[in-house]
């Protein structure tokens, strides 16, 4: 691990009901890394993001970001703090084109909601820096409705506007889910390309496709049944046989045709 | 918004504009007359429909600012004898912004059926308040509102219909222009977009940073504000405010004209008004049961024309188009 944490979660536990989601999972994000989450369905990945964006209260433990207690802070105070997510169902304004959507992160980034008569055309920082991130994530139809736009263009707009945010840490929930396993790098590559150019820190994916995982990543946090398994480079997550075959658990492999 | 659809409405505005001017001069004074509730009721709108069109929030309980505005008018005129129709209009206006504020600050933390019954609940608070205050409002036979003068001239020598189809229709007709503009300017800004978010995908807004309630607050305010001075402009030539200006089924009659003309475009609503007023004023002058004239009509929209008069439109174009 680096020594600047970012994002730090301690013995985070989370009961739904009877249910324990998640049991004492600690972990910390430094500057400059990439990780990914992984586990078979059910393992907690989807909780544990949540609690890690202040979606939701954990039953107890901490999360701190940038030496912050962001626990249960909700989202709209987390993108204001510099973290930003995105959803593994994709998630859009149907009626909205791909340059507004990018321009009301902007807006939203800058404080520039509250201006209630100033000129949106005439905003040239928001103009630019809407352009700018469409341009980054290679969205051709700018003027496109958002709801008209083909699947994977819609996965990443809701990436991009995340990202049109320049948060220092974001968190992808399946960025490539619903994208189409020959599109999968390209669109990988988009991000990182992406990241770099914002100045992201850490870039934290839930992500099942292990040829990405293992490709992307700089360190692996498996899940198993919301306890923590091994959090370790890919490498070494990739050597241990039966790690990997608990973690990806019986998914069918897929063979070239 | 493509070229040519702006293209088109700066050639159509224009035109409509000049054609309203025209009106006093061309039109006979029963038209002349019917289009003060219009252009009342157009300023109403274009606050309504940014809850509606731009924020995604139905209410059912505006009536209650209508009615705030038109009662400001009515007190200021009787009890404090203001007659300047500029102080008038700024006090509804604020009147209906301080009322609306913690009305709002209960309804946007609903949304959908809770927010519309809310909205609806302190409508009919307002209402029961006006009619059983008989010492302060009148009660059912409300209070008259006197002529008030207008760019701080006493126009009470000229003829009743003469000062409405005059300079009041003159008046009105700046009013809903400067509304209009205005209204333009907030759609088209920041934070019109970030209510468009908000209508949109609310949970996607929240993780954009778009505090979600505090917009939608913003919004159902300054609605408020254009359904109170939409109120005090409709009391004159009302003449004499009642509770029914704030009842439940005037509530419903605005957003039926919102429907009619279209919600999803910013002119929409105004094409509503007009068609509405026009339609009602021929429909009860045909048959004495325009309610159910009306209702059906309300149906045929709802299921043939969901995006009212201006959709149609649009839609055919598209077809054309295509």
């Amino acid at each position: 691990m680096t020594e600047r944490m970012l994002l730090r979660a301690e013995a985070l536990t989370k009961y739904y009901g009877e249910f324990r989601a998640l049991h004492a999972v600690s972990l910390g994000v430094g500057a400059g890394e990439f990780v990914s989450i992984i586990g078979p369905n059910g393992a907690g990945k989807s909780t544990l993001i949540n609690l890690l964006t202040g979606l939701a209260q954990p039953t107890s433990g901490t999360v701190r970001f940038k030496d912050r207690d962001i626990t249960g802070i909700g989202p709209v105070r987390l993108a204001k703090l510099g973290m930003a997510r995105s959803f593994q169902l994709v998630q859009i304004f149907p009626d909205l084109t791909v340059l507004e959507t990018l321009q009301a992160a902007v807006a939203a980034r800058l404080g520039r909601g509250r201006r209630l008569f100033a000129s949106l055309t005439g905003d040239r920082q928001i103009q630019q820096e809407a352009v700018e991130v469409a341009d980054l994530f290679g969205l051709g139809g700018r003027h496109a409705l958002a709801r008209e736009l083909p699947q994977g263009d819609k996965k990443l707009l809701d990436v991009a506007s995340a990202f049109a945010l320049r948060p220092e840490v974001i968190l992808l929930d399946e960025p490539t889910s619903g994208v189409s396993t020959g599109d999968k790098t390209k669109v990988m590559e988009i991000l990182v390309r992406a990241a770099k150019t914002i100045g992201l820190q850490a870039i934290i994916q839930v992500e099942h496709d292990m040829d990405i995982v293992f490709g992307y990543s700089d360190r692996v946090i498996a899940l198993h049944q919301g306890e923590v398994l091994a959090d370790a480079t890919p490498s070494a997550v990739q050597a241990d046989q039966r790690l990997v075959d608990m973690v990806v658990g019986r998914r069918p492999v897929r063979h070239p045709r | 918004m493509d070229w040519t659809a702006r293209g088109r409405q700066m050639t159509v505005l224009p035109l409509v504009t000049a054609a309203v001017i025209a009106i006093p001069w061309v039109a006979p004074i029963y038209h002349v007359l019917l289009m003060l509730p219009f252009m009342a009721y157009g300023v109403v709108l274009l606050g309504l429909n940014l809850l509606f069109g731009y924020t995604g929030l139905v209410s059912f309980g505006h009536a209650l600012f209508i009615g705030v505005g038109a009662y400001t008018a009515a007190f200021l005129t009787g009890m404090f004898k203001v007659r300047s129709l500029e102080v008038i209009l700024v006090t509804a206006a604020v009147v209906a912004g301080v009322v609306a504020m913690p009305v709002a600050a209960l309804c946007v933390r609903y949304v959908k059926i809770y927010f519309g019954m809310l909205t609806l609940a302190f409508g009919m608070v307002f209402y029961t308040f006006l009619l059983k205050f008989y010492k302060l409002t009148g009660g059912d036979e409300g209070m008259p509102v006197a002529r008030p003068f207008l760019l701080g001239r006493d126009l009470g020598a000229i003829p009743k219909t003469e000062y409405l189809a005059g300079p009041y229709y003159l008046y009105s007709l700046a009013v809903l222009v400067i509304a209009a503009l205005v209204m333009w300017r907030i759609v088209h800004s920041p934070f019109g977009l970030c209510l468009k978010t908000i209508r949109d995908n609310p949970a996607k807004a929240e993780t954009l940073g778009i505090g979600v309630a505090r917009y939608r607050w913003a919004a159902f305010v300054i609605s408020a504000v254009y359904a109170g001075v939409g109120g005090a402009l409709l009391a004159t030539p009302i003449g004499n405010v009642d509770p029914t200006l704030a009842y439940w089924t005037h509530s419903g009659n605005i957003v039926f004209m919102t429907l009619l003309g279209g919600f999803a475009s910013f002119f929409g609503p105004l094409l509503g008004a007009f068609v509405f007023i026009y339609l009602q004023d021929f429909v009860m002058s045909v048959v004495p049961f325009w309610r159910l004239v009306f209702g059906a009509l309300l149906a045929a929209l709802v299921i043939f024309a969901p995006g009212g008069l201006l959709g149609l439109f649009a839609r055919r174009r598209a077809r054309e188009l295509v």
